[in-house]
């Protein structure tokens, strides 16, 4: 158990740990060009979104960097927030995080198969939880485009969000996220294919 | 507690982790030739999703995919449309992937031609069929096969730089262009027709196909279903960047919408949202600034609902299409089943371009592999070919050519854990060591086949990007084989 756990965690920070480099000329988003944080894309868009996105992100990278290094030493009670996954075999993995988190890349962080395809720009429905009912109006009001990937989501439900959107704040102390077990039986029983 | 204790051991010296992986679960420590190894055809997300969880799953299981172009990612490079980049962000994690040390990546191999399954299957404990569609359903009408009527599939090749579609040079100097289908392709092709040129120039779409939509005189775009609006296959996401697009307006038929409301009721929530969203740019009377903004704009799009194709009409003199004959339909039921009835009446749209949107299709690779042509795809339970010990299908090869990336994971991760289990039930035999690419390299190289390695795609892709630059694209595809094929150590640097 134990060791399978170790497994999953080097495996998944083998796989995740270069995208807690906040370098931006080494991103592949910035490479592509669709990293809302660098200034070719903000005249590109030129929205009032990106504000919002930008510090989402901001907060987002600086937020893993120092957790990163802050794991060994001793943290600063008010930052702590206490998350627990529910990973697809129902086993739980409590873990703690810090304010200015994000759910997506927390979870990478300790190894969690939660998948991350088109990395927080709302284009995909893969990083897809089940907040529990105690947290989840706790969180602010996803926006439209949320709303859009999620439609995509398989086995949606009412407390179904994107993992990338969940940003940890103070009262997000003890959220639990579960992630939707994509059954066996997902195209056997009768389910259509969502379509492309 | 003991997990921490080795990840602590993993960050202060990765090399002594990857001593861990030589020990295998039988407890002995084992040649690399006692690994399992799986080969897996084709690279796209059902390939390298099914080749990522069969590696976290097993520290021994060795994996080789092949793939039948020098460059990677199937429809990820090939399908997904120029203006959505962040939908390929995914080939940084199969990028990931390709470069783990248990993971090899083998371009420019034509499985079936190159190499034959029963070959791959002597030299590997298990094969994935992972290649998805390349064909696409024919519309099967009179005059399908007249110049101006194209495939979808054949569109979305020629702007997406897929090698055998570089030559399509659609004819693009008629004002309307009618495409049947209703999905997210058809609503891409509609997009990149109507797309202001601008926001297409900072995009990785193919400079051949820049220039001819730059020329482009089509200004109505037609999309056209054989159901209704509740049956509509695109989603939410696809349809509000229509909606929103610079210089276009809508132009629907009310009458298509009659009963659409009240059905809404009881209605899933992603239907439900669709179907509003299209009301509302259908039926309801536009706002001030909304309605100087359609006043404004020179294209139009529109959906046509309730109406099947007949027969594609030809222009006498010019030997292309003058039109398309539509038959009207009526619904019977309701829901995802409803059907559509023929009524008797016809109807006569006069365009020059006909786009084809009903489907792609996949194709046997093999006469060895069982294939369902009605269903044209592999027969299996779970991932696991019928009748076929040994071989495996993930992708839209598994369960036909529907579904987004996010679909195709969850698709690919089920065929890896029944792979997984029967690796660990000995239903698949891992006894005898099997020598998978060592063998397979000896009979390409027998037969003149030069592999492209995954290195050697970071040299294509770095050239591609480089490129781009010059004209502020993310890169500037390469459009031929032959030119993916170079030897790109000697430019590098330029």
């Amino acid at each position: 158990m134990a060791t399978s756990a170790a497994v999953r965690s080097s495996m998944g920070l083998t796989l995740r740990l270069s995208r807690v480099i906040p370098d931006c000329s080494t991103c592949s988003l910035y490479r592509l060009r669709s990293c809302v944080n660098s200034a070719a894309n903000l005249q590109r868009t030129g929205s009032a979104d990106s504000f919002r996105t930008i510090n989402r992100h901001l907060q987002t990278s600086i937020g893993l960097y120092h957790s990163e290094e802050g794991s060994s030493n001793a943290e600063d009670p008010e930052d702590v927030v206490n998350v627990v996954y529910i990973d697809r075999s129902g086993q739980r993995i409590p873990v703690k995080a810090k304010v200015g988190d994000n759910v997506l890349y927390l979870a990478h962080k300790h190894g969690i198969e939660l998948e991350g395809a088109c990395e927080a720009s709302l284009a995909c429905s893969t990083c897809h939880v089940y907040v529990n009912a105690a947290h989840f109006d706790k969180l602010p009001e996803p926006e439209e485009r949320e709303d859009d990937m999620l439609d995509m989501a398989a086995m949606l439900q009412e407390n179904s969000r994107l993992g990338c959107q969940i940003i940890l704040t103070p009262e997000l102390d003890g959220i639990e996220l579960t992630l939707p077990k994509v059954t066996r039986n997902f195209y056997v029983d009768g389910h259509v294919p969502k379509p492309h | 507690m003991i997990g921490h204790k080795l990840l602590k051991l993993w960050s202060s010296g990765r090399s002594r982790w990857r001593l861990h992986e030589g020990i295998t679960r039988c407890g002995k420590a084992c040649y690399s030739s006692c690994n399992p190894k799986v080969c897996i055809v084709g690279s796209g997300p059902a390939g390298f999703y099914t080749a990522q969880h069969i590696i976290k799953a097993r520290q021994d299981v060795e994996v080789d995919i092949y793939e039948r172009l020098p460059v990677p990612f199937g429809l990820v490079r090939f399908g997904v449309a120029p203006d959505h980049p962040e939908v390929k962000n995914v080939i940084n994690t199969f990028t990931q992937t390709a470069k783990h040390s248990r993971c090899s990546f083998y371009g420019n191999v034509n499985v079936g031609k190159d190499v034959s399954i029963d070959e791959l299957q002597q030299a590997y404990h298990a094969v994935v069929l992972s290649y998805g569609a390349e064909g696409n359903r024919s519309i099967g009408v009179p005059g399908e096969g007249l110049a101006g009527v194209y495939s979808a599939k054949d569109f979305v090749g020629w702007y997406n730089g897929l090698p055998n579609c570089r030559e399509l040079s659609p004819d693009l100097s008629c004002e309307t262009a009618v495409i049947l289908g209703q999905g997210n392709v058809a609503l891409d092709v509609a997009r990149i027709l109507l797309s202001p040129i601008d926001s297409l120039k900072k995009t990785d779409i193919t400079q051949p196909a820049l220039e001819a939509l730059a020329q482009s005189q089509v200004r109505r775009v037609l999309i056209v279903g054989r159901r209704g609006p509740m049956q509509i296959a695109c989603t939410i996401k696809e349809l509000r960047e229509m909606v929103n697009l610079p210089g276009t307006r809508p132009e629907m038929v009310a009458t298509d919408f009659e009963g659409v409301a009240e059905a809404l009721k009881d209605v899933p929530r992603p239907r439900k949202r669709l179907t509003e969203l299209m009301l509302k740019t259908a039926l309801e009377k536009p706002g001030e600034k909304e309605q100087e903004r359609r006043n404004k704009a020179s294209r139009i799009w529109g959906f046509r609902f309730f109406r099947s194709p007949i027969e594609v009409l030809a222009d006498p003199n010019h030997n292309k299409i003058a039109g398309i004959r539509l038959a009207v339909n009526k619904l019977e039921g309701s829901g995802e089943g409803a059907q559509a009835v023929l009524t008797g009446e016809e109807e006569d749209v006069p365009c020059g371009l006909v786009v084809s949107s009903i489907g792609y299709k996949s194709l046997s690779i093999d006469p060895s592999v069982p294939f369902d042509s009605r269903k044209a795809i592999v027969p299996n339970i779970m991932g696991r070919v019928q009748q076929a010990a040994g071989l495996y299908c993930s992708g839209w090869l598994k369960t036909g050519p529907t579904g987004v990336i996010a679909t195709t994971m969850n698709n690919s991760f089920d065929t890896a854990r029944s792979l997984m289990e029967d690796m660990d039930s000995g239903t698949l035999d891992l006894s005898a060591a099997k020598p998978g690419s060592q063998s397979i390299s000896a009979l390409l190289e027998k037969r003149g086949v030069k592999p492209v390695t995954f290195s050697d795609w970071e040299k294509i892709d770095n050239v591609e990007m480089m490129r781009g630059e010059a004209s502020g694209k993310p890169r500037e595809k390469l459009l031929k084989v032959e030119e993916m094929l170079q030897d790109f150590s000697v430019n590098a640097g330029h």
